[in-house]
């Protein structure tokens, strides 16, 4: 590669940007009252796409794309600082009954009542994202290992206790199972593994009854009888 | 654990050597590995790990003015402390005055990374002497390795806190594959038994943890040896006073088999 060569910057003024300023206006964007096509407007357009493609739609959370690289960065934050962090995920309990019994309106009204749960329950620190249909996820940073299930317990409560309007006068309920697994202290895990771990345990949440919270056991030291009878069997049968 | 070992790889392959219990032989086994993998032609550095309680020192009966601790402090350099060792490796030795380094601090855990990133691309191996026992600053510094090998004997003791080693390992670093040494057997196949055991009780009690399953690979085992209690107390390498003994070539196939 020649260096020597002098960069040729773009001239804003060329840039197609007519799909993606529709696409703003549509999402209600507002953009800076500054002189289109200067520096600081070409910015503000990138930041409100930026911002547009990391994030859902219908509830206005994290994305499952942004919500990745969230993880990412919080197992190199553990990974380094050994701090804990809670990844919960969690899943609207036969909630296609809901789209089936109430209408596809009324589903969408519901998956923005919890989203709208989940931002009110968690700290400003943490992030809530929709990861799929009606499945969100949560990362709480700085989670003290003894308060996992309590932070669970209180989103899993709070939203089997809220009413949801989905038509004037028509309330309903919803419940929510809930998985959750601490990152690896001190080590560079992958947010793959990390959301399957806590996968795990929604689905047992799922398995053991629904509207239930189940964390992953914490790694322990300590052994048990039955491990202790296991790991001697062979050795003192072989003795006699 | 079957990478190659070439003196050309950019980065030198990493082994914690860890035990659940103490006094099983894991700062004589790291010693004596250190020097079957020089005798292989390696380039082999042992990084006294074990902060606490370090004791590499009096295996190798070194005692040298300048240790990790004077790394720490930035009394020295780090090439002024890593000397060489008999049996043709390079050690580190934490030495004492580390008491205050066996607490595990943001500081202790930057320092252990710096040096490990700065050494990693000078040598074919790096050993991590570490403590015994599941203490943050133990298992921080198993952490810093790639692989890690499990030393312990027959004993009950020793295989209850090996077991509990190895499980914290493969659910909180969430390892797929340790290595196990089987020290002081009583006769051949000995650690072979206690291995396929280990293996049975780890795969019922963590059996249902996410991603591939877990492995206990044997990587060798140490027949009791009259010569290794001679090595130790004249506190000279096994392997440079008894080569021909049994226990020396049984260190000798561990490192083989590393290193192959």
């Amino acid at each position: 590669m020649n260096r020597s060569t002098p960069t040729a910057f773009v001239d804003a003024r060329s840039l197609r940007l007519d799909q993606a300023l529709q696409l703003l206006q549509q999402a209600g964007a507002s953009l800076p009252d500054v002189e289109p096509y200067s520096l600081l407007w070409v910015q503000a357009v990138v930041d409100a796409l930026c911002d547009l493609s990391s994030k859902d739609a219908l509830t206005g959370l994290y994305n499952r794309r942004s919500f990745e690289m969230t993880m990412a960065r919080e197992i190199d934050r553990v990974a380094r600082s050994g701090e804990p962090a809670l990844l919960l995920t969690l899943d609207i309990d036969h909630f296609k009954s809901v789209n089936d019994n109430y209408g596809h309106y009324a589903g969408d009204q519901v998956i923005q009542a919890v989203a709208e749960c989940l931002n009110h329950v968690v700290r400003p620190m943490d992030t809530v994202a929709r990861v799929g249909g009606e499945e969100f996820a949560v990362i709480l940073p700085n989670c003290a290992v003894a308060f996992g299930a309590a932070v669970a317990e209180r989103v899993r409560a709070k939203v089997a206790s809220e009413r949801i309007e989905v038509a004037p006068g028509q309330h309903l309920s919803v419940t929510v199972s809930l998985g959750g697994a601490f990152a690896p202290q001190w080590v560079r895990s992958s947010s793959l593994l990390w959301m399957e771990r806590s996968d795990r345990q929604l689905y047992r949440a799922k398995t053991e009854g629904r509207n239930r919270v189940c964390l992953e056991p914490l790694a322990d030291s300590v052994v048990s009888a039955e491990e202790k009878g296991m790991l001697f069997a062979l050795t003192q049968q072989d003795d006699e | 654990m079957n990478s190659t070992a070439s003196s050309a790889r950019a980065s030198a392959r990493t082994l914690a050597v860890t035990s659940g219990k103490g006094g099983v032989g894991k700062t004589f086994v790291t010693a004596n590995l250190a020097a079957a993998l020089a005798g292989l032609g390696l380039k082999v550095l042992v990084l006294d790990a074990d902060l606490g309680l370090a004791n590499l020192d009096v295996v190798l009966n070194l005692y040298p003015k300048l240790t990790l601790h004077d790394v720490f402090t930035e009394r020295c350099t780090l090439d002024e402390a890593i000397l060489p060792a008999p049996g043709g490796f390079s050690v580190l030795l934490a030495g004492s005055g580390m008491v205050e380094y066996s607490r595990l601090t943001p500081e202790v855990r930057d320092k252990l990374l710096q040096i490990l990133e700065v050494v990693k691309p000078r040598y074919d191996w790096v050993l991590l002497d570490t403590g015994a026992g599941i203490s943050d600053v133990v298992l921080y510094s198993i952490s810093l390795a790639a692989d890690v090998l499990v030393v312990a004997t027959p004993e009950p003791t020793s295989l209850t806190d090996a077991y509990a080693t190895i499980k914290v390992l493969a659910t909180q670093q969430e390892r797929r594959s340790i290595g196990l040494l089987v020290n002081q057997i009583g006769r051949p196949g000995e650690g072979r038994v206690i291995c396929t055991q280990l293996q049975n009780v780890l795969q019922r009690f963590i059996g249902g943890m996410p991603g591939p399953g877990f492995q206990l690979h044997l990587l060798g085992e140490v027949r009791t040896d009259p010569s290794v209690r001679q090595a130790v107390l004249k506190r000279q390498l096994l392997l440079e006073n008894y080569p021909g003994s049994d226990a020396a070539q049984a260190i000798k196939a561990l490192a083989l088999k590393l290193a192959s």
